[in-house]
């Protein structure tokens, strides 16, 4: 972290003073109690309220176990509401996102940028294009297209291959890794080619394990993106026991009392705030957003 | 920019003589033709699937009658001038609109002022953005129905008894027409502020140091330093994250569907949530070339707008 220090606004000179001390220090601290609140308060009653018994959550939202904790929560939403298995069709909807994520840009950013085909540059055009393309667009044909697909007559409603394959259509991934291909040393290439490795021992013994670093990105990012996913498993996974977690909570918080449903929603967070905890530097760097929104 | 510019150009010189040489299928694959492709596949195949032909078939769709029954028939026109002469649009447009614009109030000055005090802090600083950032990783299906918890209009709900501490509310908050709306631009500003503040973060570092310096030596005070080296410094991406949140807002779906259907009296009916009921809201099949004209509309209205936008400040931008 302390090489990307900003530049420094208050000199150390002007931090001496006092009252910029006084008044710049305090506000800091008030950022600080402000964002424990706002940002962490609310997952916080959220924890809390999950192993809390409905009728003390109703009632008195604000206090702290009035009368006990109730762990049952948490087992009745798992078992009785079926959230565990919501949550392994979440987990196997992410693996397979992320999977064919991770195949996409990779081999098509090796494409783009270390084989370079005549039409590379007409391809890297029509990818940026759909950058400008808003999602909303999308929604209906590629539903249509799930519905009845062209060419092949067969309805994949209901299959995670609905989920998973538009998933891919990435052009943010794409770019991404293309530019860290882009900044490898062409030395190594070169190297390597003249050693006798053909384009596919030059992709898997060469410049994936360079590529440790921008793939870890683009995981996080799939992974996450896959969990917090609604709307599209909405429409293509009509079955209810296909469907992930983020899809079954409105149905489960109208059938449920309010003391399991608040648990399920818990279970709902646990893998993108334990991910969040241990891949901190992938988001906080802001190397991913901040470096595209630069170029 | 520059570095890699340069490495593009080098690195293009390598291959391009194998291709020049003959120009015949053989020669085209053991020239490495025929490996690029196999490595191009996967990303033609998928961008093409589910980005390319989609975006044409909109087009295409939004001039048909189609409801996946009956064989597709061209009607021309005709979906636009249905959707533009439906009494919901304009509402749609005005929530829209009214949900952007509260973003943007709510939203834009709170991660910048955020982030400029959070680069000057000297411990501790990886908490502040952790902190700044947790929301952003909570599924938005749960923080919307958490939020809804939150926001139950009784007297016990959460932010009543919270309010009830200082003798305030009740409040209907989702239940009533006026402040629906403005309850579901909170949990939106809640929920994304976090990215927001780590891209000021990031861009922060790049403020050249000795700029600051020259304004101390010129004798700045802070607000100076804020205001005439700071901001300036960040217009750029200041520019780029207002527009990327425009055309983020104007699309907004998940907080008006599930925290309040549209409701109450069409208060929070966005464009999006409309494209929704055209398309998937009516049980006995969708009006699926209303929905592609409206979403070709929104689309191109936001076209139009970012390109008028970028036009307008262009010579703030880059100056």
């Amino acid at each position: 972290m302390s090489g990307e220090r900003p530049a420094q606004l208050i000199s150390p000179a002007e931090w001496r003073r006092p009252g910029v001390r006084f008044g710049v220090g305090g506000a800091q601290l008030l950022l600080l109690v402000a964002l424990v609140v706002i940002g962490l308060g609310p997952l916080l009653w959220l924890a809390k309220s999950a192993i809390t018994p409905t009728n003390d959550t109703i009632t008195h939202p604000m206090a702290l176990f009035p009368h006990g904790v109730a762990w049952g929560n948490l087992r009745d939403a798992w078992v009785n509401v079926d959230v565990g298995r919501y949550f392994w069709n979440t987990v196997v909807l992410a693996l397979g996102s992320w999977a064919v994520q991770l195949l996409v840009a990779a081999t098509g950013g090796y494409a783009l940028s270390v084989l370079r085909p005549r039409y590379a540059r007409l391809v890297t055009g029509l990818l940026l294009t759909t950058l400008f393309v808003p999602a909303v667009v999308l929604l209906v044909p590629l539903y249509i297209e799930i519905v009845r697909p062209p060419l092949i007559h067969h309805s994949f409603i209901d299959s995670y291959w609905a989920v998973w394959l538009p998933a891919g259509a990435s052009a943010f991934n794409v770019i991404l890794v293309k530019r860290f291909f882009d900044n490898l040393p062409r030395e190594i290439f070169e190297a390597a080619r003249i050693d006798g490795a053909g384009p596919f021992v030059l992709f898997t013994k060469i410049v994936l394990p360079l590529s440790k670093p921008v793939l870890g990105v683009v995981s996080v990012f799939a992974v996450l993106a896959s969990w917090k996913d609604f709307l599209w498993p909405l429409l293509v996974l009509t079955n209810p026991n296909e469907q992930p977690i983020s899809v079954r909570l409105p149905t489960i918080q109208s059938q449920t009392e309010l003391g399991v449903f608040l648990a399920a929603m818990c279970i709902a967070c646990l893998v993108p705030v334990a991910g969040f905890l241990v891949f901190q530097r992938f988001f906080l760097r802001g190397s991913g957003l901040g470096g595209a929104i630069k170029g | 920019m520059d570095a890699i510019s340069d490495i593009e150009v080098k690195g293009a010189a390598l291959p391009a003589p194998r291709h020049r040489v003959r120009r015949t299928p053989l020669s085209w694959a053991r020239g490495g033709g025929l490996s690029a492709l196999v490595f191009m596949a996967p990303m033609l195949i998928v961008f093409g699937a589910f980005s390319w032909y989609p975006i044409v078939r909109t087009v295409v769709m939004s001039l048909q009658h189609t409801n996946l029954v009956q064989a597709p028939t061209w009607v021309g026109l005709d979906n636009f001038s249905a959707v533009i002469h439906d009494p919901q649009t304009p509402i749609a447009v005005k929530n829209t609109a009214y949900f952007a614009l509260l973003a943007l109030v709510f939203g834009y000055p709170i991660p910048l002022a955020a982030a400029v005090l959070m680069s000057e802090v000297r411990r501790a600083r990886g908490w502040f953005s952790a902190l700044a950032y947790l929301p952003v990783v909570i599924p938005p299906v749960v923080a919307v129905l958490l939020w809804k918890v939150f926001y139950d209009g009784s007297s016990v709900g959460v932010f009543n008894t919270i309010l009830g501490w200082v003798h305030l509310g009740p409040y209907p908050w989702l239940q009533s027409q006026q402040w629906a709306m403005p309850s579901l631009v909170l949990e939106s500003t809640w929920a994304n502020a976090g990215g927001t503040v780590i891209i000021y973060l990031a861009a922060l570092t790049g403020v050249n140091a000795e700029l600051y310096e020259a304004a101390s030596v010129d004798g700045a005070g802070l607000w100076q330093k804020v205001w005439r080296v700071t901001l300036p410094q960040l217009r750029g991406v200041l520019l780029v994250t207002m527009i990327l949140q425009i055309i983020g807002t104007a699309q907004v779906f998940l907080e008006p569907f599930l925290f309040t259907s549209g409701g109450p009296a069409n208060a929070t009916l966005t464009v999006m949530l409309q494209i929704y009921d055209y398309a998937f809201g009516n049980s006995l099949g969708g009006d699926y070339g209303r929905a592609t004209a409206l979403s070709l509309m929104l689309a191109g209205f936001l076209a139009v707008f970012s390109l008028v936008y970028l036009r307008a400040t262009r010579s703030w931008s880059t100056e």
